[in-house]
């Protein structure tokens, strides 16, 4: 078992109130892809970053359990951390133009990722970053490399920041949201390719969508939240078959093309989806 | 009613439209649909007069638009844009950006328009006196229609209305947008890269690519697959392919 | 009539504009007042008004009244302060001279700051040559060191209050004029202009009611972070003569006059100094204070 998460709750305490973000999420994730499909507010993003220590300063994390590998998470140091992250989990955020560094190309920034955790010269690291693009499928590996960030499309700037994650070999990779920012058929494109790199490297995948058709077509189990819970755990492929109300409204209110309808179906939200209210 | 014709507009020296030629009907439902960079939104701004280096042909119920718009052009057109986040003034209130409109136009019976449009878009009164970052991203993306149809236009011009939305709240805004045009009879020109929204609000479709358009057709035409481009295509059978859980 | 009680301020849903507007600024001002450091420079500054005001009602003295037998006294029950080398009360002459400082101050940015948001505004929401011109203008503006225009000006004019305004005028209003057309080139694109354009507005409106109240909070910063900087070119136009005349009295002049009793009859220049001091870092926390709460977070 990679990730073992139990009873997770993040609340951000302000002047006036204290605000349940998550509120009791418990999974586990092993050697397979796991989605965490919620809409915006559902605790998606949160649950996710609390597994690696990245939320905002002001955010209370508390668990039962909260294991990476066997390894106890919850109030763990920063010198722990710091050999976990990069190095065992990677993570891809949404947008590559905030998280690759603009005055350095990417080939350097890619070397540096490598160098940072597998040493050696510049000119292996250079190497190794040129053999890294091509894994992503890029054509013409040594000439983006010279490229700085902003001269390359969105979709090729999530394929450097797929390298730049691989490069320390993770066993977890952590993508949030990774193509909401993309046209649908990069998108296919990039999620298809994290596809073939997660299997092919045996790593572990978790990710974190809005879109709950699309995750099912490359993930093995989909877990649904709503309000910082999850209100459905199921496998990818029986989506028709989800019992929650929300996420069969989820599922209905969208658009079809095969199934035109004059109105769509609205998500009527229920009260008790929030589950019981603690303290 | 709106015809463009040979439509280019260049950016830095390149061309981003490449002579886009089509017609919207009065009380039709236009979509345009394609990828990022396709053109789509810039000739939408274009036409709203957003965007002055165009060179082309554009007629709007029988005249020929120039560079400028004047008020009377935006008091029959109207917009509503992509971002709920951005497209109301952070420090006025609802009340104050429904009221611009009207004093701009100068019509009369302000405070009842007010709270009829609020009422429309199915916003409660409550929301009236308060600030943009208050209200939730549907919330905003009705007062942004409630704007666009306080002072009546007769066409709506639609880039992304819902992109930024979460999926629940845009079938609530997609029905909106259906029922609001039929109750008053709009001419909408819709932009977005989603197919199935634009088949599920537009009747005819005009599909771009690299600044060119591809393809018109019927939304059933799409639907049905009756399709000659194979850019077309291909978007359809992607859409297909993922719309549907596996 | 409304009633501004606290929970009228902070209703969740307000009743009217005027009900949200306050309640706004309420709300900024709980922020501020957190802020200890802020506080206490509003407290001052507000207290450096009230005396400059009241001051006839809150000294006996007159402050030009001459007593040359009781020349530089001490500090003491009666002179509260101690009288200068004209035996006139230090005290009365800092409250009067509060005057004749704030009020340089006040009339200062009542003239730049409002010219220079307009031409700032105007600058960077047309663009083109209009821009253009506006920057070199402002640009050859801003190069001019204030004292060396304040004594050009004062040689060309007579000395006084009058010419010292006008000359710390000509050079504070160019960073306003580019502050503010920074702030408008942020928002110039956004899609809340590109609505108010399609509203229908012209230029003159959108400029006026839509983009100039963006700009207004980084300019009341900016301002009163400025005032200090006013307060001692003011007080340094008076030190060189160049200010109010004798025997009206400023913060400036009277430390010039008595700059050689530094060493013996110490409080008589530097009650001035204090006043100038402690007026300039009520504004520079008050200022610090005001950029927290009115920033980039609201947006």
């Amino acid at each position: 078992m990679l990730v073992e998460i139990e009873n997770l709750r993040v609340a951000f305490r302000s002047r006036s109130e204290t605000v349940e973000a998550v509120r009791g999420v418990s999974f586990c994730v092993g050697k397979e892809k796991f989605a965490i499909v919620g809409e915006s507010g559902s605790g998606k993003s949160l649950t996710a970053r609390s597994l690696m220590q990245l939320l905002p300063g002001q955010a209370e994390v508390s668990a039962d359990v909260l294991r990476f590998d066997g390894i106890d998470l919850r109030g763990a140091s920063e010198s722990v951390m710091r050999t976990l992250r990069g190095k065992r989990v990677g993570f891809i955020l949404q947008d590559p133009k905030y998280s690759l560094n603009p005055v350095m190309t990417i080939g350097q920034q890619i070397a540096e990722a490598w160098r940072e955790h597998k040493g050696g010269s510049r000119k292996a690291a250079m190497l190794a970053a040129i053999g890294l693009l091509e894994q992503v499928k890029i054509h013409d590996a040594a000439a983006v490399a010279k490229r700085y960030p902003h001269e390359v499309s969105g979709g090729m700037g999530q394929r450097v920041m797929i390298a730049m994650m691989l490069a320390p070999d993770p066993e977890l990779l952590i993508a949030d949201e990774p193509t909401s920012a993309l046209d649908a058929t990069v998108q296919a494109e990039i999620l298809k390719l994290i596809d073939e790199l997660v299997s092919a490297r045996g790593m572990g995948l978790i990710l974190i969508s809005h879109d709950l058709p699309l995750v099912s077509h490359f993930c093995d189990r989909v877990a649904v939240m709503y309000a910082g819970r999850i209100v459905e755990l199921l496998n990818a492929g029986e989506l028709h078959q989800a019992r929650h109300p929300y996420t069969q409204g989820l599922l209905a209110c969208l658009p079809s093309l095969r199934h035109p309808r004059a109105r769509l179906p609205v998500l009527q939200r229920d009260a008790a989806w929030r589950g019981e209210e603690t303290q | 009613m709106i015809e463009i014709a040979d439509l280019r507009i260049a950016f830095a020296g390149q061309d981003v439209v490449k002579g886009v030629t089509f017609q919207v009907a009065n009380g039709e439902s236009f979509g345009l649909v394609g990828e990022s960079g396709s053109g789509k939104s810039t000739i939408l701004r274009a036409l709203a007069g957003l965007n002055h280096a165009w060179r082309g042909r554009m007629t709007f119920g029988g005249l020929a638009l120039d560079a400028r718009r004047g008020r009377n052009f935006y008091r029959q057109v109207q917009m509503v844009f992509q971002d709920p986040y951005g497209s109301l003034h952070p420090r006025q209130t609802i009340d104050r950006i429904l009221h611009e409109p009207l004093l701009v136009h100068r019509i009369d019976r302000a405070e009842q328009r007010i709270s009829q449009a609020l009422n429309e878009v199915g916003l409660p009164a409550a929301l009236r006196f308060r600030y943009p970052h208050q209200l939730s991203g549907g919330q905003r993306q009705r007062v942004a229609i409630a704007r666009a149809l306080i002072a009546e236009p007769e066409v709506l011009l639609l880039d992304e209305p819902t992109s930024a939305l979460d999926v629940s709240v845009q079938a609530e805004i997609l029905n909106l947008l259906s029922d609001l045009r039929t109750e008053r009879k709009l001419t909408y020109i819709m932009v977005t890269h989603n197919l199935a929204v634009v088949a599920h609000l537009c009747q005819r479709i005009g599909v771009m690519q690299h600044g060119k358009m591809v393809e018109q057709l019927s939304a059933d035409d799409l639907r049905a697959r009756r399709i000659q481009h194979p850019h077309t295509a291909q978007l359809f059978d992607l859409s297909m392919t993922l719309e549907e859980p596996a | 009539m409304t009633f501004f009680s606290r929970s009228w301020l902070l209703a969740d849903s307000p009743g009217n504009r005027r009900q949200a507007v306050w309640g706004r600024r309420y709300r900024l001002w709980l922020t501020l007042r957190s802020n200890p450091l802020a506080v206490a420079g509003l407290v001052v500054i507000l207290l450096m008004l009230m005396l400059a005001l009241f001051a006839p009602l809150l000294s006996g003295f007159e402050p030009g009244a001459q007593h040359l037998e009781n020349r530089l006294a001490a500090p003491s029950a009666l002179h509260w302060l101690g009288t200068d080398e004209l035996g006139r009360d230090v005290w009365t002459r800092i409250i009067y001279g509060g005057r004749t400082t704030l009020g340089m101050v006040i009339a200062v940015v009542l003239l730049t700051a409002p010219l220079g948001l307009l031409i700032g505004c105007i600058a960077g929401y047309c663009g083109g040559v209009i821009d253009k011109a506006l920057m070199r203008i402002t640009d050859i503006f801003l190069a001019f060191p204030r004292l060396i225009l304040a004594l050009a000006f004062v040689a060309a004019l007579k000395p006084g209050v009058e010419s010292a305004i006008l000359a710390i005028a000509l050079t504070a209003w160019p960073p306003y004029a580019r502050l503010a057309r920074a702030e408008t080139l942020q928002f110039r694109h956004s899609d809340f202009i590109a609505a108010s354009r399609i509203t229908g507005a012209s230029p003159l409106r959108i400029i006026l009611r839509h983009i100039m109240p963006l700009c207004v909070p980084s300019l009341i910063v900016r301002v009163t972070l400025d005032m200090s900087s006013i307060i001692i070119t003011a007080a340094s136009l008076g030190f060189l003569g160049m200010g109010a005349q004798p025997p009206s009295p400023e913060w400036g002049t009277m430390i010039a006059t008595a700059r050689r009793f530094l060493f013996s009859e110490w409080w008589v220049p530097l009650m001035p100094c204090l006043a100038i001091f402690l007026t300039s870092l009520a504004f520079n926390f008050l200022g610090d204070g005001l950029r927290d709460v009115l920033d980039p977070k609201e947006r």
